[in-house]
């Protein structure tokens, strides 16, 4: 029997995204959420004899963006296929989607690469009526056509992931991402991104895949990380006690956390995949192309690695700083605000003692909303820098800025907070700490360095902080060092 | 009365349009000739009462009689099917709408093989259509209703669809003009699809110059059609006279075997005419066209099944009653609303996408399909058209033949290579013969074939052809006079017997 330790995760995901154009994929019918039900229906969308589908050229566009972000190959010419099945979501029977050649092939984000990224139509929305919730046993199964043909993008991942935590964390990469190109609202709550998880185990080091279970229904953050653990934990209790791993999609539970297989009955397909007759191949014009390239903004990724090679922030803090543009901005222009201040350092202090600073004051601000403007924070660190204040009076003036904001050259002034300077009313003041701490001074004598906390503590006491933490640690080492 | 319906369709327009022809009177007299309907042709007629959205501002072009896959706002629109029994659709075709545009009001909706799957009108849900030239015979399909309105002298001229040989195989068996475009010059937005690949709308008419003149208000790009592109120029009326430097050519491998007598003897007298109006005549080779029907009956019923699974009785015609859940309600829908032949080619076409087989049907005939383009891009390299006869018999008995699927679909032997390449092809009324087992002479069609948009020498080559064969039969009791087009010389009359 093998140990949980010797099983790798290996987790892919599959993300819908849905497109915020302004009408469906292949009907003029507008985009709705929440409207009255079957509202935005047309005969195209209701699947009428006779229609034909019409592409959304916007549709494309927000593709290409994607591509582009996810740093996608794109497809010269790329084809629609049906994939027929009876369900009364689909009026049609089929839905038409990118199958062989979908518009952006290899592409990566972050440490994850991406396997494709396709277009597709969304189904209508089913409401069951009844106690299973589901069409099977439920007395009556009604149908909303207004989500009927909204445009999605389907992106698929290589299996890269080797963590629930990592997949959830690498799904709020992609979120942020696909937000800041302005095409989707990327709302799991809302269900315009849906992100399902394609999750096997295998020993660990080897190179194949094991046999895959395909898991749907997460729709927050915090369910796709706990539902991936859930089926992780049992996939790895399966083939700890010698079983096999089946492959089957899940349905996963946000009430008890549980994990229920889909009835094969409605997954028992042969979708028949052939061409779709009705519409020509998509081959986006070099104009496009470049058109969604320059559109792009600076995307989280990218943000990242100019942080970590450009201004030398560590790889958490950069990945924090980065993720969304407001923070990023704000940062940057505290940054810029701060001359002769490493950015490294502005960075600890965005991401550090102002966040404890907020979640102390107790608001739910983040630093953006807060009162602290990155002007502020630029000139705090600056005088903390350049030694005008103490670190810790720095503390304290950034709680004054947190809770009424300002400015923090008139906080230190108006709490006398200034760094002390003259070394004579320092070197006293040491002095008699040292007198008062014989036994520290004693340890330090014999070369027990840490004793030095012990004076420092009561120096600072005695400055009410104001005095600067190394010149004091200085002071001290001298002083018994000469005496 | 009836010398209104003598005039061809372009005449009575062109007489509008002089003012010496009120329209609505015009009107009128074909709504009287419609409601004289003995063979089961129309499933809907205007009755000149109020015509709601496919009313006409101001009528200057001949009512057109729509087969009845069109689908026309708020007025019936079947396919032929007992599923669609009852649908009125919200919307109307593209092609309807221009003809509504342009002026054209619509007389009826015309009777068809059910989703235009057949060749006899035998498969229509409402009963089959008579041909005006014999009632015991079948008028051809699947456009049969709208061939034996025209040839019946119940229309002027009417639209049908065209998918393996729709149009011009019941144009050949009615003895009138019957016109497959270029894929994509007409849109097929409105029109019921049976196989999307390879539907086409066009016209069916008393004569060539009739056919240019609907072609020309039907044609277009649509943007409601992404494979529609319309002509590259509007066609104009056929004026040639002679054939002096164009080249015909006649497949080596036609099976001539398989070609009754007397349609043989017409054909080859029609290569003849071709020769004497200074038209060179030779053989050459398509040697893939004789696995079109195969590859035709794994392409078209596959579209189908997935074309026709939208009829599950959820949203519109006919639902059957099911005390079970939705899936048991789809298959009694089902069940009861298709027919044996739209049952037999769902099934036919769900096999050929499953996994497993694609490859070996739907792939492989696909690969048949291209193979079948490239021999007539080669021919065409050589020669500017390739013609056969339309149809390798006359009008069959009606039943003789609903018992043979594959002789029945063997009708459409020499019309489904053109549709498979998507090339435009006409059949014109060449002359009479006897049928195989005996009895009275009936109408023998000439395809002819030519390049992708090659429509307008197609239209004069056989306007010049038409003028020179001078047919002049016609079913008894028809209004129109024998022989077709106000330019006519009329000679002609031997009928090529």
């Amino acid at each position: 029997m093998r140990g949980v330790a010797e099983l790798e995760a290996v987790i892919g995901l599959e993300i819908h995204v849905q497109l915020a154009t302004r009408t469906k994929m292949f009907c003029g019918c507008e985009l709705s959420f929440g409207d009255e039900p079957n509202v935005h229906t047309c005969p195209v969308c209701l699947a009428h004899p006779g229609v034909l589908p019409v592409v959304n050229e916007e549709a494309i566009r927000s593709a290409l963006k994607i591509a582009a972000a996810l740093e996608c190959e794109v497809a010269p010419r790329s084809i629609f296929h049906r994939k027929n099945y009876f369900y009364p979501d689909s009026p049609k029977a089929y839905q038409i989607s990118q199958y062989d050649i979908p518009i952006a092939g290899a592409g990566r984000l972050g440490e994850v690469r991406i396997h494709r990224a396709h277009l597709e139509e969304d189904a209508a929305k089913m409401i069951h009526v009844g106690e299973s919730g589901r069409i099977h046993g439920s007395g009556a199964s009604l149908v909303d056509f207004n989500r009927g043909g909204t445009p999605l993008v389907e992106i698929v991942t290589e299996p890269d992931l080797r963590s629930a935590a990592e997949a959830a964390s690498w799904a709020r990469l992609l979120r942020e991402t696909v937000r800041q190109l302005g095409v989707s609202d990327v709302s799991m709550e809302e269900g315009s991104l849906r992100v399902d998880g394609n999750i096997s185990v295998r020993p660990a080091g080897s190179e194949q895949l094991g046999t895959k279970t395909e898991l749907k229904n997460m729709n927050s953050f915090r369910f796709l990380e706990r539902g991936i653990e859930a089926e992780l934990a049992r996939q790895r209790e399966i083939v700890e006690s010698g079983g096999r791993v089946e492959q089957e999609t899940l349905h996963y539970h946000p009430e008890d956390g549980s994990l229920h297989p889909l009835r094969s009955k409605e997954e028992a397909h042969d979708y028949r995949y052939f061409p779709e007759p009705d519409l020509v191949a998509i081959a986006p014009t070099e104009a496009m192309l470049r058109e969604a390239r320059e559109s792009l903004p600076e995307l989280p990724a990218h943000r990242q690695a100019r942080y970590e090679a450009e201004l030398g922030l560590a790889a958490d803090v950069a990945a924090l700083l980065a993720a969304d543009p407001e923070t990023a901005a704000y940062f940057e222009r505290a940054s810029g605000g701060a001359e002769g201040v490493e950015p490294r350092v502005v960075a600890n202090w965005v991401t550090g003692e102002l966040a404890a600073a907020l979640r102390q004051g107790g608001g739910e601000a983040t630093a953006v909303e807060s009162k602290v403007t990155p002007e502020a924070l630029a000139e705090l660190v600056k005088l903390v820098a350049e030694k005008k204040i103490s670190h810790g009076s720095g503390k304290t003036v950034l709680a004054a800025l947190v809770a009424d904001g300002g400015d923090p050259a008139a906080i230190v002034e108006r709490e006398g907070l200034a760094q002390i300077s003259d070394s004579g009313e320092l070197e006293s003041i040491v002095a008699a700490a040292i007198e008062a701490n014989p036994e520290a001074a004693d340890q330090i004598r014999s070369g027990n360095g840490k004793a030095i906390g012990a004076i420092v503590g009561a120096v600072m006491k005695q400055t009410q902080g104001r005095a600067d933490g190394g010149e004091v640690n200085r002071l001290i080492k001298e002083k018994l060092a000469g005496g | 009365m009836s010398d209104l319906l003598a005039l061809t369709a372009l005449q009575a327009h062109e007489a509008m349009v002089a003012g010496d022809l009120g329209a609505g009177e015009y009107a009128d007299a074909w709504r009287a000739a419609a409601a004289s309907d003995e063979l089961n042709a129309y499933l809907w007629r205007d009755e000149g009462g109020d015509a709601g959205a496919l009313a006409v501002e101001r009528p200057s072009i001949a009512p057109v009689a729509v087969k009845d896959i069109f689908c026309t706002e708020g007025v019936p629109t079947t396919a032929g099917s007992r599923i669609l029994e009852g649908y009125r659709p919200p919307y109307t075709a593209t092609a309807v709408r221009r003809l509504l545009e342009a002026g054209a009001p619509i007389l009826g909706k015309t009777n068809m093989d059910e989703f235009a799957m057949g060749s006899s009108n035998e498969n229509s849900a409402y009963g089959p259509v008579l041909n005006p030239w014999d009632p015991g015979r079948v008028p051809g399909g699947s456009s049969g209703g709208s061939a034996a309105v025209v040839a019946g002298g119940l229309a002027p001229w009417a639209l049908g669809t065209d998918t393996g040989g729709s149009i011009r195989q019941p144009a050949s068996l009615c003895g009138i003009v019957g016109l497959k475009p270029t894929y994509g010059a007409i849109s097929r937005y409105g029109m019921i699809a049976f196989a999307s690949s390879l539907d086409q709308c066009g016209p069916l008419t008393r004569d060539v110059s009739d056919a240019a003149l609907l072609l020309g208000i039907l044609q277009g790009r649509d943007p409601c059609d992404s494979t529609s592109v319309g002509l590259p120029d509007a066609p104009r009326l056929p004026d040639r006279e002679d054939l002096a430097g164009l080249r015909f050519a006649v497949p080596a491998d036609l099976a001539r075997e398989a070609i009754e007598p007397g349609v043989r003897e017409v054909f080859e007298a029609t290569l003849a005419r071709i020769e004497a109006l200074g038209g060179e005549v030779a053989e050459v080779a398509l040697p893939h066209a004789e696995h079109g029907i195969s590859a035709y009956y794994v392409i078209a019923p596959a579209e189908a099944s997935s074309n026709l699974a939208r009829y599950d009785g959820v949203r519109y015609g006919m639902r059957a009653d099911s005390s079970g859940d939705t899936i048991e309600m789809y298959e009694a829908t089902r069940a009861q609303g298709f027919g044996a032949e739209v049952k037999r080619r769902i099934m036919l076409g769900t096999y050929a996408l499953s996994s497993g087989y694609y490859d070996a049907y739907y792939g492989q005939a696909q690969k048949v399909r291209t193979k079948i383009a490239a021999d007539f891009e080669a021919a065409f390299a050589e020669f500017d058209f390739v013609v056969t006869p339309t149809s390798p018999s006359v009008a069959f008995g009606l039943g003789e033949k609903t018992d043979d699927p594959l002789a029945m679909y063997l009708n459409d032997f020499f019309t489904v290579p053109m549709s498979l390449a998507g090339i435009p092809a006409i059949s014109i009324p060449a002359g009479l013969a006897e049928p195989a087992g005996g009895g009275p002479e009936l109408p023998v069609g000439f395809q002819i074939a030519a390049p992708a948009f090659g429509e307008q020498k197609l239209l004069d080559a056989a306007y010049a052809l038409e003028q020179a064969i001078g047919f002049d039969a016609a079913p008894s009791g028809a209004p129109y006079p024998p022989v077709p087009g106000k330019r006519a010389t009329g000679t002609g009359g031997e009928g090529g017997g």
